[in-house]
């Protein structure tokens, strides 16, 4: 039942990292939460989904309910995923920051933008929940624990992005370029970095990571307009925890958010699975109002 | 006369929007603090008015019949309460954890009004709620124009108090504070304690509207509280001006306008198997219109009027 629990929860988890991680660069680099991340989390997925209706099968391999075609939808899901949040940055984020606009309108914009992306989805799409294969999928038993084998892809997965971001951010010129830029933008201007470049790259990992979390999601539960809506709490719970400032901390965030549903699923009331993260937010805001890995104020 | 009574029930409706809008000027127009959760708060006051003035449910508890006019006010008393909650532990942070508290808080509502069946009775809402002056008015046209009077009234006093208030050395602490925080704590002004008064008496006027609504409608369900009522307040704000009432009630009406006529329009033109499609339509249009006000008109058709003081205008 433990293992179960956590097992659960790790899964769980990892869909809710690879959004908070986007989240979080967008945070710290743009400096405004975007309440649009949990619908580009549901973009990534429908756009995945339609490439497979055009190749007409996700496939299948190593009995995982997928195959190739729906890794190539995948890859090209996060790139067009990474142009529509870049399209919508020089359609409106670009143009308010020129203006010199103040936070709440970057947040009302992208909470304008959510809407319409949800929007978007359900004219295109309908309310009805889609799913990239019918094919049943029988879990693995590990002495009592049982997992599927989609949902070892997607923890896999996501431990391997979660590290390549981590090579990424400490060892290119690019990735430390990011980090420079949302410690203090105006000394890494200074120092010859190009903003705008930076900002250019947010969007696109951002977002890319947002399509596989998407396209997970939508391989081990559904596809459905509001799955990425669904998200977004525990994505801004897991960023608040994790002290808002470090990506890491909203890893660890994501974690430990991730580990309390499993628990209020399997002993409490899965009804109220999206609250978990909202009491737990309260309760390290209480404690510690800068999170758990946030500096002390 | 079919036109008058939509005309009737129109103008309850939008004004019922108004007052949620003149609760998020005061909260964001005003002093700058944002709130991602007004249904929340419209939820907690539709509730609790549904408790005090609601028939006996034999399945669900509350229902105490007690006059509209005390729904009311319990709902302003429970929504402010709420507001306290969530603000108490938020204000004191950065912006963006009041912004993500109130979404959460908005969230959990609606969570607790869909699954605790034996409080809320889930998707089935709490229906046969008064409306008053049905008795008086004897026919459902006289009772919503009753009704209209009533919520008129309500703005009045509601609109005539907040231009006083803003006018007031207390309100332009607000504006102080909004522009320039650490110089108004300079002057020895406490920001957490003007933010917090602002959040709760903005929290309590959206709370006065979900009264209002399911005492007109009759009616609440979970399906009354989705985020897109905040989205719609926003755009209503945004449109009308922020930092301006007048600017909120006319966004009110204006948004509530072309909200249900593109309705009737887009229902008249396509078919009715796309009848999810014009729904969401709207919703994208009003997203359109919400992020080119913010990028083209970000002041709103109303904007906000500087020298507010009576005593700052004559010595200019």
């Amino acid at each position: 039942m433990m293992v179960q629990m956590l097992v659960d929860g790790v899964v769980a988890a990892s869909f809710i990292t690879l959004g908070v991680v986007g989240l979080s660069m967008v945070y710290n680099i743009l400096n405004f939460p975007t309440f649009a991340q949990g619908d580009h989390i549901a973009t990534g997925g429908y756009i995945a989904l339609g490439l497979v209706a055009l190749i007409g099968t996700a496939g299948s391999i190593a009995g995982l309910s997928f195959g190739w075609p729906l890794i190539l939808a995948l890859v090209c899901a996060a790139v067009l995923n990474g142009v529509v949040a870049l399209a919508l940055d020089r359609a409106i984020f670009s143009r308010l920051r020129r203006q010199n606009a103040s936070r709440i309108s970057l947040i009302m914009a992208s909470f304008g933008v959510a809407l319409m992306l949800r929007h978007l989805i359900i004219v295109f799409a309908g309310h009805e929940p889609h799913y990239f294969s019918f094919a049943i999928q029988p879990a693995l038993d590990f002495g009592g624990v049982r997992i599927t084998r989609n949902e070892l892809v997607a923890v896999a997965v996501t431990t391997a992005l979660v590290i390549g971001l981590h090579l990424f951010l400490s060892r290119t010129w690019l990735g430390k370029s990011m980090r420079a830029v949302s410690e203090n933008p105006s000394l890494a201007k200074v120092n010859g970095i190009d903003v705008n470049r930076v900002i250019l790259w947010t969007w696109v990992i951002s977002a890319g990571l947002a399509a596989v979390a998407g396209v997970l999601l939508g391989v081990v539960v559904q596809i459905h307009p509001f799955m990425g809506f669904e998200l977004l709490l525990p994505m801004f719970a897991a960023l608040i925890v994790g002290g808002m400032t470090s990506i890491y901390g909203a890893v660890l965030g994501a974690l430990l958010i991730g580990l309390a549903e499993g628990i209020t699923v399997q002993y409490f009331v899965p009804e109220y699975r999206q609250a978990v993260s909202f009491i737990v937010v309260i309760l390290v805001l209480m404690v510690r109002p800068n999170g758990i890995l946030g500096e002390k104020a | 006369m079919d036109l008058l009574s939509y005309f009737v029930f129109f103008s309850v409706t939008a004004s019922i929007f108004g007052i949620a809008t003149l609760g998020l000027n005061l909260q964001w127009g005003f002093t700058g603090i944002m709130n991602v959760g007004i249904v929340g708060f419209f939820g907690v006051g539709a509730y609790t008015s549904a408790y005090l003035t609601g028939p006996n449910y034999p399945e669900a508890f509350g229902g105490f019949g007690l006059h509209p006019l005390i729904g009311y006010l319990g709902a302003m008393l429970t929504s402010g309460l709420v507001a306290a909650v969530v603000g108490i532990p938020t204000i004191r942070l950065k912006h963006d954890f009041l912004a993500i508290g109130t979404f959460g808080i908005a969230i959990c509502i609606q969570l607790v009004a869909m699954n605790w069946k034996s409080a809320t009775r889930g998707f089935d809402g709490l229906h046969s709620l008064p409306k008053p002056f049905t008795a008086l008015a004897g026919t459902p046209f006289l009772a919503n124009l009753y009704y209209l009077i009533m919520v008129l009234v309500f703005i009045a006093l509601i609109t005539f108090a907040l231009e006083r208030m803003v006018r007031s050395p207390w309100g332009r602490m607000l504006r102080a504070i909004r522009e320039d925080e650490d110089a108004a704590a300079a002057l020895g002004k406490n920001a957490f304690a003007f933010r917090l008064q602002t959040f709760v008496f903005g929290s309590m006027l959206m709370g006065l509207a979900g009264a209002l609504y399911a005492n007109f409608m009759g009616f609440i369900s979970p399906q009354d509280l989705l985020p897109i009522f905040t989205f719609q307040v926003f755009v209503m704000l945004v449109v009308g001006g922020s930092g301006n009432n007048y600017g909120a009630l006319l966004g009110a009406v204006i948004i509530w306008a072309l909200w249900t006529v593109t309705e009737s329009v887009l229902g008249a033109i396509l078919p009715t198997e796309l009848r999810q499609q014009v729904s969401a339509i709207r919703v994208v249009m009003v997203g359109a219109i919400l992020v080119g006000m913010l990028l083209y008109r970000p002041q709103g058709l109303l904007p906000e009027r500087r020298n507010s003081s009576p005593e700052a205008r004559i010595r200019n």
